[in-house]
Parts: C-alpha cells; sequence; structure tokens
C-alpha cells in the first residue's frame, strides 16, 4: 500500500484549472516563499537548501546546496535553469513549466537572490509551445508584480530573467551544450575539465545550472524550512519527488511521491497512482529512471525510490521517468527505438557516440526487421563496449559527455536480461510479436 | 620565502618518468619524450576540441585510471598516463573502426590516398577486417564550397579542422557543421560562399579526402611526386613551403610550418599560382602574362622575333653601352622578383658595369628603402607578441596575408591591442581596438596628432580616437610595434614616410616592421637596387640617382636613353600607365623575364629567365629574414639564371662580374658584406637567419605527417640535398658601407596637401590580393577570380551623391572619365574613395590610368550620377 499522506510540494496547485495564473498562484501563496526569503541574508536562504539537501532533479542528482557553493566568487555570475526536457518517456518538467509556472519562476527568484545574481536565463525545450507561453506570462506578471526588475518588492535586489527556447537539440539538456545554445552557438557539449559551469560557463563567467523541478522546490522548502523537507524522504534522498510513469501502465501520468517511502511497485500498481499493468499482465521488465538507465527486471518491483537504492542495484532514478514493459513489449524493437533516439541526437561531435549510435541503430533494426544473425548480439556488445569500457554502472566514458556512454544501457540490458528473445528475432527473421 | 616559478612538472608516461612543460598538453609532452599517440583532429596551430577521441589514453585520478583525451588534457605534477594497455588499445581500435565505419574505403580513386593520416593509421592500428556490413551514410558528392574547394562530406570524418581553421585562425566563418549523428556535415553558408583567400588551408589540414583543391585534383599520386623545400614569393611574408613535382611539372605547393614566420598556413595566391609557371609553354604571345619566354627575343622590323642568345646579349649590351655613353644615359628599374643572388648580380652589373645609380626595384610605389634601415625593426613574432600594434598600410589580409594571419591571432588569441591607421576597407577592423581613420593626404597629421596629442584640423579622427590611441601606444612606445606600408598608392610616398619619420622620432620605444608586400623587394633593397642603397643592407648618403617615376620622366625628357628592366611587367605596376608608356616608347628597352606581358610590345630585346622554383638561392622576407629558395623543375627552353644573364652580358662589355654560379654570388654577398646568403643556402632545414639580428635563432618542430600531411618526412624536409654543398660559411661583419640612420638620411621632403574642393573625393588606391598582376593573369586556377574595380564610398558621401551601393557612376580625374559601379564602405573616410589597383572597370578600362595625376601629393576624383 504507497504512503500518501507527505505534503504536495510542487504539485498542490495542480487540481486547478487555473493554476497557472498569477490570481491563483497568489491566492495559494504564492511569492510567500520569496517574501520571506528577502528578508533572510542570502547565504541562510542557501542554507536552508542546503539543509533540505535537495537533490538535483535533472537526473544526475547532485545536492543543489553543494552545487550552489562551488560558484566562484566573481564580480559576473549567472543562473541558469535548465528546462529542455526532451528525452522520451520524461515529462515532469513539461507538466511544471505548463501547471505551475510561477512556483517556477519564484524559485528562480530564491536561487537567484541566495546566489546573489542579477540575471538568470529560463532554457525551455523549444516544442513546450503553451509552456514557453505560460512561462513568458508568468515573468512578465511577476515584473507586473515587482517580484522581478529593479528593488524586488523594496528589497536591494535586483534580477532579471530572459526566458529562451531552445531550438529542438535534445543535447541542449546537457549542461554545458545547453550554454552554448545559450551564447547563440551550435549546440556542442563543452569539453571537461573545467568539469564545472561553477567554474567557467556562461560567457565564460561562474554559472549554476539548475534543473526546473529542482527550482520548483524552492518556495516550499522557504516557506517550511529545510529541516521539514529533509524530514521527508530517508537517507540521501529527501523531499517528494515527481515521477513520469509510462508504458502499459492502465494510468500513465505525473506522480508526486514521497521518497524512498514508496516502491516501484506501489508506483505501478496502487490506485493512487499507475493504477497496474494494462489487461493485468505481469510487468515483464521496467526502466527506472530515463532511458539512459539499465533495466530491471520484476523481481525488482519492491525496491524503493530512492536515489542511492536504485544506484546499489546498478542503475539510477535519473529523470524520474518509468517506463514499463510487458510481455507484448518487443525488447528488441524498445532497444532500437532508445538507441535511434540517441543515434538522432547524437551532437556529432565524438566519434564513438556519433558512428557508434549509428552502427547500433542500424543492426538493431535489422535484427527487428528481419536480417538478424547470431553473432549480431556480441558484437552489439562488443560496439558497446567500445563506447563505454567495461558495461559497467556507473559506464566509463570514451566521449565529452555522457549522452555517449548512455546508449549502451539499453542494448545492453536488453541482451543480458533477454538474449533468447533476440535469437528468436534471428530465428524468426524479425520480430515474433 | 621566494616564489618559484616551475619550468617543469613531472609525470609518468607508460611507467617511464618524464618531464613536461608547465601546461603542457598530454599528446605534446608524450610525443617530446618519444611516445607518439594517434590523432586525427589535434592540430598543433589550433585550439584542441577532443572530438575524434583517436587520443584516448588511460590517466590516473580520483576514480582510479579513466580514459581521457590526450589532446585536450593537461599534464599535472605526478599524473600518470598509460598509452599501451589492452584497455587503450581497444578504446583507441575502436574508434577506428567506427571512424571507418561510415568512411567510404574509395582510397584508389581518392587524391589523398598515399598521404592520408586516416589510411596511414588504419594500417598501423586497424583491424583489416571490416565488421560494418550496413548501408553507408551517403552525401551528393563532392560540392563546391568556394571558387577553390570542394567537398566529399562521404569522406569527411568530423574533425573541425576546416571549420576551426576557418572560424580560429582566418576568421571566415562561412563554413560550420550543421546536420546531428552520423549525418552531421560540414556545410557552407546558404548564402556566402567559402571564398576566403586562405582556402586551400583546409585542404591541406584535412585528414582524410574530403576537402579537395580544384587546381590540384587528380593531378597526380603522392608516391609519384618529388619535393623539396622553400619560400614562397608571392609576397614578402616569406612563408615556408614544399614545392612538389611530377616530371619537370610544379603540381602543387604545401604550407611548411615555420615557427617564426607561417605557422604552416598560406594564402591562396602562394599555393595556387604554381599554375603561371609551368602553364602554356607552347604559347607565343609573348604580350601574355600566361606565355613563358623560352628564347632571347630581338625586334626586328617591328617584330619580336628569337634568336640565339650570343646575338640577344650583343644586341642588349649594344643598346646598354651606346645609352651609358651620355651621363646618366641608362639605368634599370624592376627586380623585386629577383633572388638576393640575383639582384646582387645585376647590382652589380648596373654600378660596376654600366656606372648608373639610377636604378630601383620599386615603382614608385614603395617606401624609401634608406628610411627602411635607419628604423628600428621588429621581427613578425615580436609584432604577433607585442602588446600594442599599430598598422599604417593597406589591408594586410590583402597585401600580405600570412602577416594578417598573425596579427589577427595576436589580437584575437593574445589579447594584445590592434590599432589600425586605415584608408579603406581592412580585414583587421573587426578584431581591432581602435581604427583611426586617415584620408588621402594625411596619415602625416594623424602621426604628428599621436605624437602630439594635438590633432591639426580637420582630421577625421576624434578627440576622444586620439587620446585612446595614445594611452594604447604610451609615453615612449615602449613595446608597440609599428608596421608600416602604402596605405594609398594614389597618395605620394612622401606622406606616410613623413608620417613615419615622426613616429620614429615621437616613440623612440617602438620598433618597426616594414610592409613591402612584392616578393623579394626586400632583398633587392638589401642588395642595392635603390638609389644610395648599396649590397648588405648599406647606405651611401652621397649617392644621388633616379627612383623609377623619375626615370620615367628623364626617359620622357630624353636624358635617359635606355632602360633596363628587370622583370617584365612594368605597366602593371605603375598607376600612371600612359606616361610609362610615353617613357618606353621614348627608350630603348632591355627586358628581362621568364613571363610575356604587355610591357613586352615595348622591348627592343628580351631575355628570358629562370622564375621562382626553377633556380635556387635565397630571398629576405618583411622582417629580414634571409630564407632559400630551391629548384624543383628547370627553366623551360634556354632560360637562364639572372646571375648568368647578368654575367654573360657583363662578358660583352668585357667585364667579369666573378660571379660563375649562384653559390659563387652567394659566396660573394657573405664574404664581402656578411649577408648570410651561403650560409642560408647551405643549410637547406633552416628557418633561415635574420640579417642583422643574431640574437634570434629560429627552432625548427618536428613536422607531424598528421598536422600537415601530404608533407612527407616527419622530421626535416631539406634542400641540403639539391644543393649539395655542405661548407661553412665564411659569415663576417659589413664592411663596405655604413647604414642609414635617422641623423644622417636627408632631411624629410615637407608635405603640401592641396586644399580639397568641395566636389572632389580623394582618391584612395588599395591593394587586392588578386588583382591582375603577371602571376594571377598567368594563372588559369585563379585568373578568373580576379574582381572588377568598383568605387568604396562612405555612406554620407553615398547619401550625397544621391545613388546606391551597385549603382553606376560617372569618375572622373583631371582629363578623362570612366564609368564604375559604387559599393557602400564606411571604412573609407568621409571626402574620400576607394578604388583597388590594377583591376579593371566592368567595361574593361583600367580606371586609375585615366584617373591619377602624377606627381601630386594627392589625387582627386569627381563623382556624378549617370
Amino acid at each position: 500500500v504507497a504512503t500518501v499522506d507527505a505534503p504536495l510540494i510542487v504539485s498542490a496547485r495542480a487540481e486547478y484549472a487555473d493554476s497557472f495564473t498569477l490570481a491563483r498562484y497568489l491566492e495559494t501563496g504564492g511569492y510567500a516563499g520569496l517574501r520571506k526569503a528577502l528578508t533572510m541574508f542570502p547565504e541562510d536562504v542557501a542554507k536552508e537548501v542546503d539543509a533540505a539537501s535537495l537533490l538535483g532533479r535533472g537526473g544526475a542528482g547532485f545536492p543543489a546546496g553543494r552545487k550552489w557553493s562551488m560558484l566562484r566568487k566573481s564580480p559576473v555570475s549567472y543562473l541558469v535553469v535548465n528546462g529542455d526536457e526532451s528525452e522520451p518517456a520524461t515529462f515532469k518538467d513539461h507538466f511544471l513549466v505548463e501547471r505551475d509556472p510561477h512556483q517556477l519562476v519564484e524559485g528562480v527568484i530564491i536561487a537567484a537572490y541566495a546566489l546573489q545574481v542579477s540575471q538568470a536565463f529560463i532554457f525551455v525545450r523549444g516544442e513546450f509551445a503553451l509552456g514557453l507561453e505560460r512561462v513568458q506570462q508568468a515573468l512578465n506578471d511577476a515584473y507586473e508584480l515587482g517580484a522581478l526588475g529593479s528593488h524586488i518588492f523594496d528589497s536591494d535586489f535586483s534580477l532579471d530573467v530572459v526566458l529562451h527556447p531552445g531550438a529542438g537539440a535534445y543535447i541542449c539538456g546537457e549542461e554545458t551544450a545547453l550554454i552554448e545554445a545559450l551564447e547563440g552557438k551550435r549546440g556542442f557539449p563543452r569539453i571537461k575539465p573545467p568539469f564545472f559551469p561553477a567554474v567557467t560557463g556562461l560567457y565564460g563567467e561562474p554559472t549554476v545550472v539548475n534543473n526546473v523541478e529542482t527550482m520548483s522546490n524552492l518556495p516550499w522548502i522557504i516557506n517550511h524550512g529545510g529541516a521539514a523537507f529533509a524530514a521527508l524522504g530517508a537517507g540521501r534522498s529527501t523531499g517528494t519527488r515527481l515521477f513520469a510513469l509510462a508504458g502499459r501502465v492502465n494510468r500513465p501520468g505525473v506522480y508526486e511521491v514521497e521518497m524512498v517511502k514508496n516502491t516501484f511497485r506501489d508506483l505501478i500498481f496502487d490506485p493512487h497512482f499507475g493504477q497496474g499493468v494494462i489487461n493485468g499482465a505481469a510487468v515483464k521488465a521496467f526502466i527506472p529512471g530515463g532511458v539512459s538507465a539499465p533495466w530491471f527486471g520484476p523481481e525488482l518491483l519492491d525496491l524503493a525510490l530512492g536515489q542511492d537504492e536504485v544506484a546499489e542495484k546498478g542503475s539510477m532514478l535519473g529523470s524520474g521517468s518509468i517506463v514499463v514493459f510487458d510481455e507484448t513489449t518487443c525488447v528488441v524493437r524498445a532497444a532500437w527505438r532508445i538507441t535511434r533516439f540517441f543515434s538522432r541526437e547524437s551532437c556529432g561531435q565524438c566519434t564513438p557516440c556519433r558512428e557508434g549510435s549509428g552502427w547500433l541503430e542500424r543492426v538493431l533494426y535489422r535484427l527487428e526487421h528481419g536480417g538478424g544473425r547470431d553473432e549480431d548480439m556480441d558484437l552489439l556488445l562488443d560496439l558497446c563496449d567500445n563506447i563505454a569500457p567495461g558495461l559497467g554502472w556507473p559506464p566509463q566514458q570514451t566521449t565529452i559527455c555522457v549522452l555517449g556512454s548512455s546508449i549502451p544501457s539499453s542494448i545492453h540490458s536488453a541482451i543480458s536480461m533477454f538474449k533468447d528473445d533476440f535469437f528468436e528475432h534471428v530465428r524468426h527473421g524479425g520480430c515474433p510479436l | 620565502m621566494t616564489d618559484v616559478i616551475r619550468t617543469s612538472v613531472a609525470f609518468t608516461i607508460d611507467g617511464r618518468e618524464c618531464d613536461a612543460r608547465p601546461g603542457e598538453l598530454i599528446i605534446e609532452a608524450a610525443e617530446r619524450a618519444g611516445t607518439y599517440i594517434p590523432r586525427f583532429c589535434y592540430h598543433p596551430r589550433m585550439e584542441p576540441v577532443g572530438m575524434c577521441r583517436m587520443c584516448l589514453v588511460e590517466v590516473d585520478g580520483p576514480r582510479g585510471a579513466t580514459l581521457q583525451p590526450a589532446c585536450y588534457l593537461r599534464v599535472s605534477d605526478g599524473m600518470n598516463v598509460t598509452t599501451d594497455s589492452e584497455k587503450v588499445k581497444k578504446a583507441q581500435d575502436g574508434v577506428l573502426e567506427f571512424l571507418l565505419a561510415n568512411h567510404p574505403l574509395d582510397c584508389p580513386v581518392c587524391d589523398k590516398g598515399g598521404e592520408c593520416p586516416l589510411q596511414d593509421q588504419t594500417l598501423t592500428h586497424g583491424s583489416g577486417e571490416t565488421r560494418f556490413i550496413e548501408e553507408k551514410r551517403h552525401f551528393v558528392k563532392p560540392i563546391e564550397i568556394g571558387e577553390l574547394v570542394l567537398l566529399d562530406r562521404e569522406r569527411c570524418i568530423q574533425c573541425a579542422r576546416c571549420t576551426r581553421f576557418a572560424s580560429e585562425v582566418s576568421g571566415d566563418t562561412e563554413i560550420a557543421f550543421a546536420g546531428r549523428g552520423d549525418l552531421i556535415e560540414v556545410a557552407p553558408s546558404p548564402t556566402v560562399p567559402f571564398d576566403s583567400v586562405f582556402s586551400g588551408n583546409v585542404v591541406q589540414i584535412c585528414p582524410v579526402g574530403a576537402l579537395t583543391a580544384k587546381p590540384y585534383r587528380f593531378s597526380a599520386r603522392p608516391w609519384d611526386l618529388e619535393q623539396v623545400e622553400s619560400t614562397c614569393t608571392a609576397c614578402a611574408v616569406g612563408c615556408r613551403i614544399a614545392v612538389q613535382s611530377s616530371g619537370n611539372r610544379l603540381t602543387r605547393v604545401l604550407g611548411v610550418d615555420s615557427e617564426p614566420v607561417n605557422h604552416g598556413w598560406l594564402c591562396d595566391k602562394g599555393r595556387f599560382t604554381l599554375d603561371a609557371i609551368d602553364a602554356n609553354e607552347e604559347s607565343h604571345d609573348v604580350l601574355s602574362p600566361s606565355t613563358r619566354i623560352t628564347e632571347p627575343l630581338v625586334r626586328r622590323d617591328g617584330i619580336l622575333v628569337a634568336v640565339g642568345w650570343g646575338e640577344a646579349l650583343a644586341e642588349a649590351a649594344a643598346i646598354l653601352r651606346e645609352a651609358a655613353d651620355t651621363p646618366d644615359g641608362v639605368g634599370a628599374i624592376g627586380g623585386a622578383a629577383l633572388t638576393n643572388e640575383g639582384a646582387f648580380a645585376w647590382e652589380r652589373f648596373v654600378r660596376g658595369v654600366l656606372h648608373s645609380e639610377h636604378v630601383d626595384a620599386q615603382f614608385g610605389d614603395g617606401l624609401d628603402g634608406a628610411l627602411l634601415q635607419a628604423l628600428p625593426r621588429a621581427t613578425i613574432d615580436e609584432a604577433s607578441n607585442a602588446r600594442c600594434v599599430v598598422t599604417l598600410t593597406g589591408d594586410l589580409r590583402e597585401e600580405l596575408p600570412v602577416l594578417f594571419l598573425r596579427l589577427r591571432e595576436s589580437a584575437v588569441h593574445k589579447g594584445h591591442d590592434l590599432v589600425e591607421m586605415s584608408t579603406g576597407a581592412s580585414a583587421l577592423r573587426s578584431v581591432s581596438r581602435l581604427s583611426l581613420s586617415v584620408r588621402p593626404g594625411e596619415a602625416h597629421l594623424v602621426a604628428r596628432a599621436l605624437v602630439t596629442g594635438v590633432a591639426a584640423k580637420g582630421l577625421a579622427i576624434t578627440e576622444a580616437e586620439l587620446a585612446e590611441a595614445r594611452t594604447l601606444i604610451g609615453e615612449n612606445g615602449e613595446g608597440v610595434v609599428f608596421v608600416v606600408g602604402r596605405p594609398n598608392l594614389a597618395e605620394g610616398a612622401q606622406v606616410v614616410e613623413g608620417a613615419i619619420r615622426t613616429l620614429a622620432e615621437g616613440f623612440a620605444g617602438a620598433t618597426f616592421l616594414p610592409a613591402l608586400r612584392r616578393a623579394n623587394v626586400n632583398g633587392a633593397l638589401d642588395m642595392g637596387l635603390a638609389p644610395g642603397l648599396r649590397p648588405g643592407r648599406g647606405y651611401d648618403s652621397a649617392a644621388r640617382g633616379r627612383d623609377t617615376p623619375a626615370q620615367l620622366d628623364a626617359l620622357i625628357a630624353g636624358e635617359q636613353k635606355a632602360v633596363l628592366l628587370l622583370g617584365g611587367d612594368l605597366l602593371g605596376n605603375v598607376l600612371d600607365v600612359d606616361r610609362a608608356i610615353a617613357a618606353l616608347d621614348a627608350a630603348s628597352v632591355v627586358a628581362v623575364t621568364g613571363h610575356g606581358g604587355p610591357t613586352l610590345a615595348y622591348a627592343n630585346v628580351v631575355l628570358p629567365a629562370a622564375v621562382a622554383h626553377e633556380r635556387i638561392g635565397t630571398a629576405t622576407n618583411v622582417e629580414g629574414r634571409v630564407t632559400s629558395l630551391a629548384a624543383m623543375i628547370g627553366a623551360p627552353g634556354s632560360a637562364w639564371s639572372d646571375v648568368a644573364i647578368a654575367g654573360e652580358l657583363a662578358e660583352e662589355f668585357g667585364q667579369n662580374l666573378g660571379l660563375g654560379s649562384i653559390e659563387e654570388t652567394a659566396r660573394a654577398i657573405e664574404e664581402t658584406t656578411g649577408y648570410p646568403a651561403l650560409s642560408v643556402l647551405n643549410d637547406g632545414s633552416c628557418d633561415g637567419v635574420l640579417f642583422g639580428r643574431y640574437d634570434v635563432t629560429p627552432t625548427r618542430n618536428p613536422l607531424d605527417p598528421m598536422a600537415f600531411p601530404g608533407i612527407r618526412s616527419a622530421y626535416s624536409i631539406g634542400l641540403a640535398a639539391r644543393v649539395g654543398s655542405t661548407e661553412s660559411s665564411p659569415a663576417g661583419p659589413s664592411s663596405a658601407t655604413t647604414r642609414a640612420t635617422l641623423a644622417n638620411l636627408p632631411d624629410a621632403p615637407s608635405v603640401d596637401v592641396p586644399l580639397a574642393d568641395a566636389y572632389s573625393l580623394r582618391l584612395a588606391v588599395t591593394r587586392r590580393l588578386y588583382d591582375r598582376g603577371t602571376a594571377m593573369l598567368g594563372s588559369p586556377a585563379l585568373a578568373a577570380l580576379i574582381a572588377p574595380s568598383v568605387v568604396g564610398l562612405n555612406h554620407f558621401d553615398l547619401d550625397r551623391l544621391g545613388v546606391a551601393s551597385g549603382e553606376l557612376v560617372a569618375v572622373s580625374g583631371s582629363e578623362s572619365t570612366v564609368t564604375l559601379p559604387v559599393r557602400l564602405d564606411d571604412a573609407v573616410p568621409r571626402g574620400a574613395a576607394e578604388i583597388a589597383f590594377n583591376t579593371l572597370a566592368p567595361t574593361g578600362e583600367n580606371a586609375l590610368a585615366v584617373l591619377v595625376d602624377h606627381p601630386s601629393v594627392i589625387s582627386q576624383i569627381r563623382l556624378e550620377t549617370l
């Protein structure tokens, strides 16, 4: 039975049809967090976030407070918010920018105040037309309200926020590619070192890049205190988290769930959430954290939804996207579709990712559509090994960014968990389903 | 406690302890330590991008040994690098296999086959079998991305060398990546073609056959090519080159990485005009620049006919002897295209045999050689490293293209200040800290203002600009390099020479880099081919001779009877063509030249000479660096070297110059003046010697064939084998003459600029790289790129005239009118109009020939709508 007594931190307003408007936002306690933050010292605001031990919600799960503390002291620095959510089956930021844009804007202003930056950028995926419109409206409203611009709420703090639409590239969700794109360049991830934009970021200046959901947590954390946030969840995984549930479930959607207190089984089967597999079928496998993550079998359904808990079992909670497979799901096809996505979205810089993803995609296509060979599975694994040597988790990299090392996950999982399905494809001359 | 500046860091590579320079890349430090890490995208002259991943090595870190790109990671103290583990080998083999997955493997028909880094590494590292059975990626092939360059996207391995060259080095952004995944492609701009004057460099550094140059495509196979190292003389930068031939035909020129000069880069004129040398040997139209003169010619009954050398020499000697009988009756013009040895031989002939001081290697378009001797000089490297560079030149990208690259590098990548004093469009403008607008006839006034801080009335610069320029230059100019040339050919040389003297006297701490642009003009001046100058960069302040404009006047006036033309293109090098024709008409003319041209219509005797790549010797570049020239092919027909022609002509006068060969001439130069001709000629693998500056010794970096594919031999390529001599030189100090100093120069003439009238514009004549010079007109590859004349105007003057950019206007000089299109260019100062030298109007007229008044200080023109 799912634990559902935790407060809704970021999705409370979703019940209202006009959740995106300033009027509704103010009526439901909007901008109180900002007003409170402005009465605090900036470093005390940061301390609250540190106390909340809020893990970044973009996928890597790096503690937001620690990221902020790495910001190099500089006369100019920037805050950049990453809303370029573009991965298949990941749609929790999509929900936030469309349904509660003011919460995002308030979070951005609080973060900017804590970091004492005077210029922030919100980079939103270009395909989120409605989200872009609503975030821009929220920014306009915030300026009107005095929550943005010069001397916010008559304080000494001033901030401008620019909304920047992406131009349709998944890779711009990689923070250094996002920064390049913001600078008006082609979205090529930057080579590391420097490892962190906090050292050299936008326009060469120290920059903090945070995810939309991370920002959206801040008003609640300031209103209720970091300790209240940290009291939710368990271990390193504090607070609640948005999960995008997709695949063969009766009720796919975005669900806010207290971390660790619930399991994958709760999320997939509980009446509050996924309401079970379509037609009552059995779970064949599931992706626990986005298409970059290694897959889990049904034996791990009772694993708690916590960052470390999932990592211990060799995968990640990643972007919070959970995809359920049942026996009607062809795993070869699933691996092929995921690989095709990476192949099309590879920026083209690094040879292993650029050429490897295309090669893998072609081999998987052959297996799925006829023309597969017995030796193809060894070839697939060896090519994967050349992209992420050792095929371990977390993966080793041969490429500038982690897109490359994300490619092998689904292929390696599919072959190691369902090798027979692959040989069946070879024997059958294509997909038997 | 004292600060210790670290000069090296210790690291371990494959278990061996090695030293690296602080901040050095692993790939470089490893190479110096003898471990070569395979690579494709890495290029020593560009920023690393870490894209190809071929150079992955294991580096110990906090998470254990991880694969890291050696081209990007810098060595740190105690770093442990492994390049030979199984893991590294598998990663590198994997990358190579990935690179080959979509590569067409059409090596048998690919120009790069035989000198291809991808092919070479596949042979060294590859498995020999392909596991890729899928359909390869397809693109239309090849596509033309500029006038000279073709792109085969199927062969491209996305190393970003070409795109980096364009954006980082030359500043041309017309090529960039487009597309994603394995369909990523290098794409030209949809609107602007890749017509960079440096486009050939991207072909040279392409590690596969994706980029090919139209002039070389399919013309040879690399293993059939012979190669020597030489110096480019398309302009006076003196880029080091590898000249390649097949049979007795020149096939290709490649840039060699010379640390002090060109860093491996070349301009397209230097790279591609070699076809002017062996083009059209069969043509007999001596008035065409594409015709090679292969036999001596003598005018009989008004027609030039081929004769033997004996007859031609006798005829030439008779003409010169007769003219020399009258005092001041003979002189020589030209010589900038000669080798130092050729120039020395002709200097000996003109002064020693003809006893004439009337000799000038320039055409009234250069600077006073004595003034240049008197200036404290800077090298190209010193200019590139100076905290502030001030240019008083034409557009350097058009005049000395690779010097432009070096100065651009200084401004863009080293962050040094560039102050531009310009009269017209300039490619450096966009990277300059400050552009000072200099109207024709005002350079000396702007210089005066820079020194005194007080601007004369009416100058085109503001108080704020003047103040900023003075701040950048500083009190006495310490650490500043002035690059000085001729910004405007329609302005008397005294204007810019006055400016240079003012700057030299006003900023005692500054040094100067002269930007004389023509071939070996600096060597010709150093060999004494100008009035008052003497071999070995000497100066005789008492000597008085006629420069080229004065010789033309004297020929018209009948005071000078004959002229010896050292080079065949007098008419293509003077502004006032009518006056030059009148002078040649009145004179007896002996021309020594390898190329035909309109000037030969006035020649009585034509003596065929070997040209670049056909004779050995030395040349001297803008900074005074003496480098070697190699002979790659034989001269056509019965053409001789200039040294031989001068010697034989002297014999006709019963005199022996004592210069039996080019080596002997080089020895004579070095023995009598200390000028390092023989020592440079004998040292085939060096980057030359700076005359008068023995403190700067260049070191030649090993040439990585991955960085400079096509140049064979990784460590040194050399001339030594061709010259054959390894005798040491008897270098000694110059003895014969004095050196010019600012003190022993004659007083600067006063500059009186006529007042501007309200209806006229001052004419600025500037140079284009692609002009109607002999090399361009003679080159089938480049001749089509010569642009027609246009009038560049500031938008104020365009508005005043009431015409739009691109429209035709009537342009009038003092006597006649031509019709030219106008072009908006706000780099042209208000009240001035810019026209490029040696171009033709769309109607085919030489606009400048009818517009320019000589010898006035400035030329004024009027523009009227049609």
